[in-house]
């Protein structure tokens, strides 16, 4: 499972404060874990206990629900998300080529972190635009009409930022 | 004070990523400098839906509609339209001009023309940040009517009366399953709006939760009076930050006008409306898997019955309406169901709303009466396949659904019809497929997404989707026999039969469609080891013919350098280092570069 992930207080108590927040409502568990995604980027063991010590729910099911939906991470993403679209309208447009040159020129597989934890690379499904087929994205950037050559060249640039 | 002119600016994902974000500023600032910005209303509106030709910026009250308009084209719309009244020829999208340079009506371009909007009434036409404009065209007057005017089942009648079916993709009429909620007593009963849009080519809904928000609360408060019900969720894609930020505004702005909350319109009738967010699991569009994921747990289905219209949230009746289906509802209490049945055919009622993507000219959003035929929205509505290529078949149904050969393009868009031609209505994805395209690659494709998705919690679906993942495989890099191919057709068969809910039981659609429209093109990949069109990896080579003129153009721009030759000196592809992305056949000016 790699390193102990490190919880920083001012983050518990923020946790602390959501699930207090979220505890009497019915059907808590997922607005919760939503919550801890977006305070720690990520829901690693650590942070599961401190669900489960406060909502009684065990530990067993929490992590269930954890690894069952793909928002919902166990270890923290890169500085910056990498999209490439494969929504079939993209697809069928080749964005799969664009995806398998975007894998080599990071060196990393879909949903994995570049080692210097600079890029996360992911799949991602549709975005509405469907105009612009195909599409990436960085971060909240969409690009349009990419090519391989382009998508390494915004890759690059991103880099060098 | 009297503005004389709207400006609306489509504030649509797709127009956003061409830049539609920065309009709004140099409108501010080139009206200020020209001291006319009080005479202005700017409006950001949700997508217009030719996103093809975005950003878009239509001003009324001539209705003029600029198409790809970017930052710089400000200055002369402020100077030369809003400010001299001289329309800017040279911005205005093509079709919006007749032969005689005047400009036609939004409904005269042949995009719209052969459409009706009725769940897009509102989108590209009102900024959905402000519950006045949503009121202004007719919004909460088919609730007030109904809370007024209308006893539950008066409300159920109607809804049967319409017509309309479920959006979603199952066409079950959304009237009677709100009659099996209304029969069923009980001290607390639930409305959950799906907007989890899990077909991964469809946008639909979300360009209707981000243009029209309230319809949507409209219709969901509609259904909850109509079964019961006090309470209201809508289940909403993480991955839809806009959208969720417009539902939080709509529901706050309707809670302060007192459309939300006690006694709405002092009748008594109370209704609040809670967000759920999804976390990127298609099964959770399936019913029983969203309610198993409101209530907390893993979006695992179950058996049904009992339906959730008996038992569902915490146990309790539950109608489950879809985000199309929710904002067709507000317009038929509010017109009348005689109104909407009027629109479509018999037992095809009203519209339906479509991603349109894929190769095609006019990629966006369209919404067309039922039982239109595919031909006239691929070409008329579409404007047909660039680059002449021919056309190979249309996708409707995304991972569930199947293709539909160009020999079938004049059946007529009805629920019945297109599963008699092997594939579905579906939520609303229509992608067009060419012959640059391969059926196999695109079943892989498709098998790639399900078997990912499975939920894992029955075998045929857990083990089925992998089992037939790996068979295409096989076939897509030409080491298949042609017993995998029947040995996949009678998987798939299986699968269908005996998975456990609507996600396995449709997975295998792709392959069993594919598979009877396009068979022998999965024999090609397996017998003469040849892809028809060109996608294979395994199966393809890139090579330079002797058209080359020698320009240079496909070596500079290889992204692997496996490219040589001089200037004006035919070229060569180093096999060996090639990737096969195509970047170069497609920038080759003279088409010399040919996969074999």
């Amino acid at each position: 499972m790699g390193n102990k992930f490190e919880i920083a207080e001012d983050k518990k108590q923020e946790l602390l404060k959501e699930i207090k927040r979220y505890k009497k409502t019915p059907g808590p568990l997922m607005p919760i874990l939503h919550e801890a995604q977006r305070i720690f980027g990520c829901i690693p063991v650590e942070v599961q206990k401190i669900v489960s010590l406060e909502t009684g729910v065990s530990i067993a099911e929490i992590n269930g629900v954890v690894t069952f939906y793909s928002s919902f991470t166990l270890s923290p993403k890169g500085e910056h998300i990498v999209g490439v679209c494969l929504g079939t309208p993209c697809y069928v447009r080749g964005s799969q080529t664009i995806l398998d040159a975007v894998k080599s020129e990071l060196g990393v597989n879909v949903d994995e972190t570049t080692e210097d934890g600079f890029f996360t690379l992911e799949a991602i499904r549709c975005i509405g635009t469907c105009g612009m087929a195909p599409v990436m994205s960085i971060d909240e950037n969409v690009y349009g009409e990419i090519n391989v050559t382009k998508a390494q060249k915004l890759i690059r640039e991103a880099r060098s930022k | 004070m009297f503005e004389r002119s709207h400006v609306l600016i489509c504030s649509g994902s797709n127009c956003i990523s061409r830049g539609s974000k920065s309009l709004r500023n140099e409108f501010e600032e080139h009206l200020s400098n020209l001291g006319i910005r009080e005479e202005i209303k700017l409006v950001n509106t949700g997508c217009v839906g030719l996103c093809e030709q975005g950003p878009f910026v239509i001003v009324y009250p001539e209705g003029v509609f600029y198409a790809q308009v970017k930052n710089k084209d400000i200055k002369t719309i402020c100077e030369e339209h809003l400010y001299k009244g001289r329309i800017v020829e040279k911005l205005v999208f093509d079709e919006a001009l007749s032969d005689k340079k005047e400009v036609k009506a939004f409904d005269e371009i042949k995009f719209y023309s052969k459409q009706t909007r009725v769940a897009l009434r509102n989108c590209g036409l009102i900024n959905p940040d402000d519950i006045e404009e949503y009121i202004a065209k007719e919004g909460y007057h088919g609730l007030g009517k109904v809370l007024t005017t209308m006893t539950p089942q008066e409300v159920i009648d109607e809804m049967l009366k319409s017509g309309l079916r479920g959006r979603g993709g199952g066409g079950f009429p959304t009237g009677r399953k709100w009659d099996f909620a209304l029969k069923n007593e009980s001290d607390q009963k639930y409305v959950i709006c799906n907007a989890d849009e899990g077909d991964p080519g469809a946008f639909m809904d979300r360009a209707l939760l981000e243009g029209d928000p309230h319809s949507i609360l409209e219709g969901l408060m509609i259904a909850g009076y109509a079964i019961g019900a006090d309470k209201g969720y809508i289940y909403v894609r993480i991955e839809y930050p806009t959208a969720i930020e417009k539902l939080k505004t709509a529901i706050s702005q309707a809670t302060n006008l007192g459309l939300l909350g006690k006694n709405i319109f002092d009748t008594g009738f109370n209704f609040d409306i809670e967000l759920r967010l999804g976390a990127g699991a298609f099964v959770c569009g399936e019913e029983t898997a969203l309610i198993a994921s409101i209530e907390g747990g893993r979006g695992m289905s179950r058996n049904k019955p009992p339906f959730p219209a008996a038992k569902g949230l915490w146990g309790k009746p539950t109608i489950i309406n879809n985000v199309e289906t929710l904002a067709n509802i507000p317009a038929i209490l509010h017109m009348g169901a005689d109104w909407f049945a009027r629109i479509g055919v018999e037992g095809n009622r009203g519209t339906k709303v479509f991603s349109l993507g894929g190769n095609i000219k006019n990629a966006g959003l369209v919404e067309v009466p039922l039982g239109t035929t595919l031909r006239e929205v691929v070409y008329e509505i579409g404007g047909g396949i660039p680059g002449n290529r021919a056309l190979k078949a249309v996708q409707t149904g995304g991972p569930s659904g199947g293709a539909i050969p160009e020999h079938l393009m004049d059946l007529p868009i009805e629920y019945e019809t297109l599963v008699q031609a092997g594939s579905m209505m579906g939520s609303g994805g229509m992608v067009v497929i060419d012959e640059n395209n391969c059926m196999v690659d695109i079943c892989r494709f498709y098998l790639d997404f399900t078997c990912e998705e499975s939920c894992g919690k029955c075998t045929p679906c857990r083990e089925g989707t992998k089992k037939m993942l790996e068979m295409l495989e096989i076939i897509s890099s030409g080491e298949g026999t042609l017993e995998d191919i029947d040995r996949l057709e009678e998987l798939a068969k299986m699968v269908k039969n005996s998975s456990l809910c609507g996600l396995g039981q449709a997975a295998p659609n792709p392959i069993l469609s594919m598979l009877e429209h396009f068979r022998p093109e999965f024999e090609s990949h397996v017998v003469e080891k040849v892809c028809p069109g060109g996608v294979c990896k395994p199966l393809i080579k890139l090579v330079v013919t002797d058209t080359c003129i020698g320009c240079t153009k496909c070596a500079t721009n290889c992204p692997v350098d496996c490219i040589e030759g001089s200037l004006k000196e035919m070229h060569k592809i180093d096999t060996s280092k090639c990737i096969k992305c195509g970047v170069c056949k497609n920038i080759c000016p003279v088409e010399a570069i040919v996969s074999v």
